[in-house]
Formats: C-alpha cells, sequence, structure tokens
C-alpha cells in the first residue's frame, strides 16, 4: 500500500544548536548566516547588554554548525543529532 | 516560539562562562576568555575557519606553532591553545623565521594584522617570501590599526578615513596578493570572513602545502574602520562582503586592488611549486661542500 503524505510521521530535526547567551555579544552573524532560518535576535537582553538569538524555529536546523563558524564570540555551535559536537560518533 | 528572551538570573562570576561542549573550545585558552575583540569583529570568525582547518587537516597539533605581533590580530596566538608566541610588533616573521631554522619539524603559522605584517613588519613579509622559508602567513586585513585607534594603515584603500586621515587617505595601498606573488610566495589566496567555508579550505591547502603560503582574510573593524567610513557595523560589513565578492580563482593579482566600495576579488591566485630555502639550503652545501657538510641535528630527517 502506498502511504499518502499525510499520514507520514513529521521527521525529526537533523541537527540543534546550542547557544551560550551569557557569551553572546549581539552581533547578529549566526541569524544572518544560518542558511535555514533558525535563529532570530531576541528583544530581550543577557547580562552584558547584548541581545543574543534565540531558537525560532528549531525543527529547521541541520547542525551544520555554520552559526559556530560565523561566531566571533565562540558562543554557539550547532551538532548534528546522533553526532559529538565537531563531528564523530557519540 | 515566543520572541522574549527571559535573562538568566545566573551570577557570571559564580557560574563562569563555560559551556563545555562547544567544539572551539577545544583550541582555546579558555582561561583568557572573554576575548578582548568588540562585537562582530572579523578577527574571532576567521579563528573559527583556523581551528576547524588544522582539525580536517593531516597536521598533529602538538607541531605547531603560531606566531604573532602586537595588535588585535595579535591577540590570537594568546588565545589559541597550541605552541605560541605573541612576539614585538612588526617581528613576528624574524621570530618565526629562527623558530623554523631552529626547529624545521614545527609547521611555523604566523597570524598577524594588516599594520603588523605590512607596515611596520613590511620589510620582513618581503625577505620572507623571497626566501620561501616554510611558513604559513595568515594576515586579518581590517584596513586599518584596530588595536591603536583606528589609524592609516598600508592597506587603507584610497579616499577612506582613519583617525590619522581624518578627510581620507589620498595613499594608493597596497594590493596583497600581488605583493606576496611578486616577493615568490608559492601559495596566494584571498577571502573575506564572510566565505566561512572557502577560507577554512584555503587555510587547511596553505598548512599542508611547503614554503611560504599567505591568506589574506579580509575582516570588520566595525569599531573603527566601518563605523568611521559610515558602513554600519560588523554584520552591514559582512553583508557587503557577500554583495560585492567577486570569486575568481586563479585571477591576475594585478587586478586584485581593494577600493572603498569596490569590487573584493576572491580566490586562490597562486600554487606553484619551487624549493624552499630550508631544502635549496641542503641541496646546495652538498652539492659544494661534499662531505664536509655537516647537516645540523634539528634538520636531520626532516630537510631533504
Ligand atoms: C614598535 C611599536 N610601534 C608601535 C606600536 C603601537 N601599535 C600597537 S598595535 C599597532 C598596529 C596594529 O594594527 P594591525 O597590525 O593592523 O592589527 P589590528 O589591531 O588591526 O588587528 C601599533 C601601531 C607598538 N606596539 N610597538
Ligand atoms: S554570532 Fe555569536 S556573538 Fe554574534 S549574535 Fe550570534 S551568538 Fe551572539
Ligand atoms: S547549526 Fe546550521 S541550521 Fe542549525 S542554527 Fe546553526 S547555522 Fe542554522
Ligand atoms: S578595534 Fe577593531 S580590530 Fe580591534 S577588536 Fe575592535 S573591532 Fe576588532
Ligand atoms: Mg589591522
Amino acid at each position: 500500500m502506498v502511504e499518502t503524505k499525510k499520514s507520514v510521521a513529521p521527521k525529526a530535526p537533523k541537527g540543534h544548536v546550542v547557544v551560550n547567551t551569557e557569551r553572546c555579544k549581539g552581533c547578529g552573524f549566526c541569524a544572518q548566516f544560518c542558511p535555514t532560518g533558525v535563529l532570530a535576535m531576541s528583544k530581550g537582553f543577557n547580562l552584558k547588554g547584548y541581545h543574543p538569538p534565540i531558537v525560532a524555529d528549531a525543527a529547521k536546523c541541520s547542525g551544520c554548525d555554520l552559526c559556530g563558524m560565523y561566531c566571533p564570540d565562540f558562543a554557539i555551535y550547532g551538532v548534528k543529532n546522533g553526532r559529538k559536537p565537531g563531528g564523530g560518533d557519540l | 516560539m515566543s520572541e522574549s528572551y527571559e535573562a538568566t538570573v545566573t551570577d557570571p562570576v559564580s557560574a563562569p562562562m563555560t559551556c563545555d561542549s562547544n567544539p572551539v573550545e577545544d583550541w582555546l585558552r579558555m582561561d583568557r576568555m572573554p576575548h578582548i575583540w568588540c562585537p562582530g569583529c572579523g578577527i574571532g570568525t576567521s579563528v573559527n575557519c583556523f581551528t576547524r582547518a588544522i582539525e580536517e587537516s593531516s597536521l598533529d597539533r602538538k607541531n605547531i606553532a603560531i606566531v604573532s605581533g602586537i595588535g588585535c590580530t595579535g591577540r590570537v596566538a594568546g588565545y589559541l591553545l597550541l605552541d605560541s608566541f605573541h612576539t614585538t610588533h612588526g617581528r613576528a616573521l624574524p621570530f618565526a623565521t629562527g623558530l623554523k631554522l631552529a626547529s624545521p619539524k614545527t609547521k611555523v603559522v604566523v597570524y598577524s594584522g594588516d599594520g603588523d605584517l605590512f607596515a611596520i613588519g613590511g620589510n620582513h613579509f618581503i625577505h620572507a617570501a623571497r626566501r620561501n622559508l616554510d611558513m604559513t602567513v595568515l594576515c586579518v586585513n581590517n584596513f586599518n590599526y584596530g588595536m591603536t585607534g583606528g589609524q592609516v594603515a598600508p592597506t587603507t584603500p584610497e579616499f577612506a578615513i582613519a583617525s590619522t586621515t581624518p578627510y581620507g587617505s589620498v595613499e594608493r595601498p597596497f594590493n596583497l596578493p600581488y605583493l606576496a606573488q611578486s616577493c615568490g610566495a608559492v601559495y596566494v589566496a584571498r577571502w573575506t570572513v564572510y566565505h566561512v567555508k572557502q577560507l577554512q579550505r584555503s587555510i587547511r591547502e596553505a598548512l599542508e602545502k611547503p614554503g611560504f603560503t599567505f591568506i589574506e582574510m579580509v575582516a570588520p573593524c566595525p569599531t573603527l574602520f566601518v563605523r568611521r567610513n559610515r558602513l554600519g557595523d560588523g554584520l552591514a560589513a559582512l553583508e557587503s562582503y557577500e554583495e560585492n565578492a567577486v570569486i575568481k580563482n586563479g585571477a591576475d593579482t594585478r587586478e586584485c586592488d581593494l577600493g572603498m566600495g569596490g569590487p573584493i576579488v576572491c580566490g586562490k591566485f597562486v600554487d606553484i611549486d619551487r624549493p624552499s630555502y630550508l631544502s635549496n639550503q641542503v641541496a646546495h652545501l652538498r652539492k659544494v661542500l661534499g662531505d664536509r657538510y655537516v647537516m645540523p641535528d634539528a634538520w636531520q630527517g626532516v630537510v631533504e
């Protein structure tokens, strides 16, 4: 039997992103250059007075770590689900 | 998900800024964090490309030494968890030269600013490239002296404003890839910190190639150069790099000048082979001295 699209369970996200909000300086690189629009900049402040990113659409995260490559403050990174941060099997 | 961010109430002193599993932390001296770089400064982004390039390269991190001069970029040596030398202003290359001669098995990387490498240190650069010393030079070009308040540099584009040129610089800047190629570098590339993946790949290639390899990494100094020239913030600068970049591998370096608002030609421009200083020296001395030539101990088994 051919399954219709509707009956397929929503796919689990391929990855996730971890933000260290207190280390962030609010430059916005991560949110701007995330290829799938996972991140948005918060209107709130961290303790240093910067606006950190928030995860606005976690389901879209591929864990590609492009946000981690852009972040000049080493405050964010992406991980592929089932993999160790930076690659490698769990 | 809610737009607002719930401010954490953790006390930053009792809960220091740790985030155990960020993979880049393996490469950083975490006791030195937070670093001094301003919000949106491109230096940190270049460091991410560098650490990932080493990670995927065939190099053993215990064999890498990083040498910086003085400047905001010069701080990189002090932040990386590698053997590091934070030397005097402009003298990263002389230190690196001595290090390479004494320990040829060490992969020597010079990581410094445009002012450090091309103003006070410009003379060292041309000679290190001419000799084809085995080392990789990574230059963060932010078009000014960041650390000291944004003075004009030999890389400041024509008519750009710096603290010492309030009406705009009237000097012609160095075209760094052309300079490096003319002096004899065997690998020359330019990327901006918008091009993280390409930059990572290029750094890896440069690290793995014997001889004098050079990469110009165009990066924003949002606090000084970008602000003074009314170009917005760091993010606006990266967006302008995305817009203005023209990727042209193998481009004629004579056509890679950078001007205000003009195209930023990026790519790998030079990838040639010629004998490095050390191998040339050994081959020549063997030829003229024959059996009388005694190779220094530290060179044995390393220099062919
Ligand atoms: C002998 C000497 N002269 C001048 C200085 C002052 N000085 C410190 S950093 C710097 C220039 C830094 O510019 P650059 O190398 O482009 O690094 P950036 O801060 O832009 O990353 C200067 C002139 C010094 N420290 N030592
Ligand atoms: S790139 Fe880093 S410092 Fe910039 S906003 Fe994102 S998390 Fe914050
Ligand atoms: S890991 Fe990739 S997809 Fe996920 S937030 Fe970061 S940049 Fe976006
Ligand atoms: S002064 Fe410029 S180069 Fe130095 S840390 Fe600030 S933004 Fe970066
Ligand atoms: Mg500079």
